[in-house]
């Protein structure tokens, strides 16, 4: 008898688990059959919610799409912890620097370019996904750095035009600040590496030197950009700003403390918003200007990619989400939502896009817009630029004992890069 | 009988013991030895990409100008931010228990507020409090007619104001317990005390202060150890910046393992960090055996 109501009770119990059992994998919906195939895709900040908008919860290729929001601030170790973890989603959206590391430790799928070029991808947008020949994601959207200046300063100060080279750009911050105390040539924010590594783009440096293992700060090219930097703090016409003022900067750009700017596309949307109406016709964007008349103007590609993941088991329906972003029309309503610039140039050939003057100056930044060194450890030697700049700019190390240093810090950095490369030169 | 017994006893032991074994014995020896290698993305690739480096990290470490600087801010921050607390807190003990009984449960149950609440929300709403425009701080600052600080933002701030935040936050606690301390000294000694003549001021050096002695060591203790272990403050209001003056070393180790997964060299900053902390522990314990604190 109590034999009989034990075997129920168990009976009861193995009954229970497999319903738990039922419920659960109904809930993961990653079962075969008739339980549909779902296709995760994480992306970052107003790019997910974009996303979570427009495709979440459509179907691509039989899967259902699951759009999972991240905030910026903190994607990047997620993305990486989730990969250790073994939980990345099919998709995810990664920062412009981030694709050489996630294809380092193979958390990507990496491939033959195929139809990609024949897109009419900006090339320098390209060229930031491409490692070791291999295609590592799709770019999405790009930005770049341009000149946002204050036109009715500029014309106070005598000056019709934009500057277009270095000469004439240092001769117009000394005409503004001859206008008053309150105004300043430049703002360039010391926490900032962008404007300095795009004017030693310009006069051709390369940043990293034999095979990117080892720093070339100490280059001809590279020290010509730092002096012509530099010398913008010493002579008065940047004021010495961190992320402190930052927060003021509509503010202070409203105020006239600063007529230049050199920012990225974030920036149009928030000039239209935060500067007061009067001021809307006064400011505009120009290209970066370059060491030398001959020389086209480059500064440096940004923006993000969108990669399969490698582990992913629905790579078709991955890849197929993507092209759907990447159509011309798709990314010319992603711009209109977002305000993110299309990566693909037709669909740059939009009125809407066509007609914004100040876009003009980003089509043609973009052109020649270069990636940053494509080694995992960019973020870190770029963190030491900001460092080593700071301290020659506040006058506390001259500029040669900081390039020096900089470039043994940038060796002791990429050691590790310098070992493996050996060793697979050893084995071949 | 006596073997059975212990057997007994171990064995109720072993969930708790495998427990601390697995979750916290297991990865502190992880840990070391991640120290002694250059475990790093390339080796999260391929274990093949991992070497034994032995003290490299270390001395890595100790030629970093950034670790200096990691040192000097959490130093700066456990003497001035944890000086102040025990100031504060002993301030408050003192304020709240000269006050009536209803008085006093009201101001002890407002000073621990903060204490209960989560750092991550309360640091959220400090940091749109020293908005350099539209914080309350600065508000109140233009209120008394003096200059306007970017908390945050200026590099000679951006410390203090994390030292603020941490006071606010931390001195409850310790309040409490120097409240329980001061109620736990006979009424007799100071009366004995007055009647000999002794003033107010007198009898707080003669009478409690020494009282207080034990729970003063405990709470310079505790708070000497949790203010080397700043990350959250910084982690939430400034990610270590402007120009680094608010990184601290468990900030330093956190980028290093978490933002560039350089685990090796983070895990030689949580054993350096370590040594720190068990220094300043044995100093502490010393100067306490050495004044016999115990009184009474």
């Amino acid at each position: 008898m109590r034999n009989l109501a034990s075997r129920r009770l168990w009976g009861r119990v193995v009954w229970g688990m497999v319903l738990v059992f039922v419920a659960a994998s109904v809930g993961n919906c990653r079962g075969r059959g008739e339980v549909p195939k779902v296709l995760r895709v994480w992306a970052m900040g107003k790019e997910g919610e974009y996303l979570a908008a427009t495709v979440h919860g459509t179907i691509v290729a039989g899967c259902r799409v699951e759009v999972q929001r991240l905030p910026w601030s903190a994607a990047h170790e997620k993305l990486l912890t989730a990969f250790v973890a073994g939980t990345l989603p099919d998709v995810i959206q990664l920062g412009s620097t981030w694709v050489p590391e996630f294809a380092a430790v193979g958390a990507i799928a990496c491939g033959e370019v195929s139809d990609w070029r024949e897109r009419d991808l900006f090339p320098g947008a390209l060229d930031t996904v491409m490692i070791d020949g291999r295609m590592c994601a799709v770019p999405w959207y790009v930005d770049t750095r341009v000149l946002f200046y204050r036109r009715d300063l500029l014309e106070r100060a005598g000056f019709q035009q934009p500057p277009r080279t270095w000469q004439e750009w240092r001769q117009a911050m000394q005409k503004v600040r001859e206008l008053g105390a309150g105004h300043y040539g430049l703002l360039a924010p010391l926490d900032e590496w962008q404007l300095l590594v795009a004017l030693a783009l310009q006069v051709g440096a390369s940043l990293l030197r034999e095979n990117e293992t080892r720093g070339n700060f100490q280059s001809e090219p590279f020290r010509r950009a730092f002096s012509f930097y530099v010398s913008l703090f010493r002579d008065g016409l940047a004021p010495f700003t961190g992320e402190a003022q930052v927060a003021n900067v509509y503010q202070d750009f409203a105020a006239g403390l600063f007529t230049f700017y050199v920012t990225g596309p974030w920036n149009l949307g928030e000039f239209r918003r935060r500067l007061p109406p009067e001021l809307q016709e006064s400011w505009a964007t120009a290209l970066l200007p370059v060491p030398d008349p001959a020389l086209p103007s480059v500064s440096v590609m940004g923006g993000a990619s969108l990669a399969v993941v490698r582990s992913s088991a629905h790579p078709e329906a991955a890849r197929e989400l993507i092209a759907a972003l990447l159509q011309p029309d798709e990314q010319v309503r992603f711009y209109r939502t977002t305000g993110d610039l299309p990566v693909l140039r037709t669909a740059w050939e939009d009125p809407g896009l066509q007609t914004d003057s100040r876009l003009t100056a980003f089509r043609l930044q973009l052109e020649n817009a270069r990636p940053t060194p494509k080694v995992p450890e960019w973020e870190r030697i770029a963190g030491l630029i900001v460092q080593y700049t700071e301290l020659v700019v506040r006058e506390r190390l001259s500029a040669e004992a900081a390039l020096a240093r900089l470039d043994a810090e940038a060796d002791r950095v990429l050691e590790k890069r310098r070992w493996l490369l050996q060793r697979t030169q050893a084995a071949e | 009988m006596r073997r059975s017994v212990a057997l007994t006893a171990w064995l109720f032991l072993f969930p708790a013991l495998g427990a601390i074994g697995l979750f916290f014995v297991l990865p502190v020896c992880a840990s070391l030895v991640l120290s002694f290698t250059d475990f790093d993305i390339y080796a999260l690739a391929h274990s093949q990409n991992l070497r034994w480096v032995g003290l490299v990290q270390y001395r890595m470490l100790l030629a970093e100008p950034l670790f200096w600087l990691a040192l000097r801010n959490t130093l700066v921050f456990v003497v001035f931010g944890g000086g102040l607390t025990i100031l504060v807190a002993l301030g408050a003990a003192l304020a709240v228990t000269s006050g009536s009984a209803r008085l006093q449960a009201v101001f002890r149950t407002v000073f621990f507020l903060p204490v209960v609440t989560t750092v991550v929300a309360a640091a959220v709403v400090w940091r749109a409090w020293y908005h350099p425009r539209v914080g309350l701080v600065n508000a109140f600052l233009g209120w008394l007619g003096l200059p306007r600080v970017d908390w945050l933002g200026d590099p000679n701030w951006a410390l203090p104001a994390i030292v603020i935040f941490s006071v606010w936050k931390n001195f409850g606690f310790h309040m409490v317990i120097f409240i329980a301390a001061l109620q736990a000294i006979p009424e007799r000694l100071y009366e004995a005390a007055a009647m000999d003549g002794a003033s107010r001021w007198q009898q707080f050096w003669r009478i409690t202060l020494p009282m207080l002695q034990p729970a003063l060591g405990f709470v310079t203790l505790i708070t000497v150890i949790g203010s080397f272990q700043l990350f959250a403050e910084p982690y939430v209001m400034t990610q270590g910046g402007p120009a680094n003056a608010t990184l601290s070393l468990v900030l330093l180790m956190y980028r290093n393992g978490f933002q560039w997964w350089n685990v090796g060299h983070g895990a030689a900053v949580a054993w350096v960090l370590f040594l720190i902390l068990v220094l300043v522990a044995l100093v502490l314990t010393r100067i306490r055996a050495h004044r016999g604190w115990e009184f009474g």
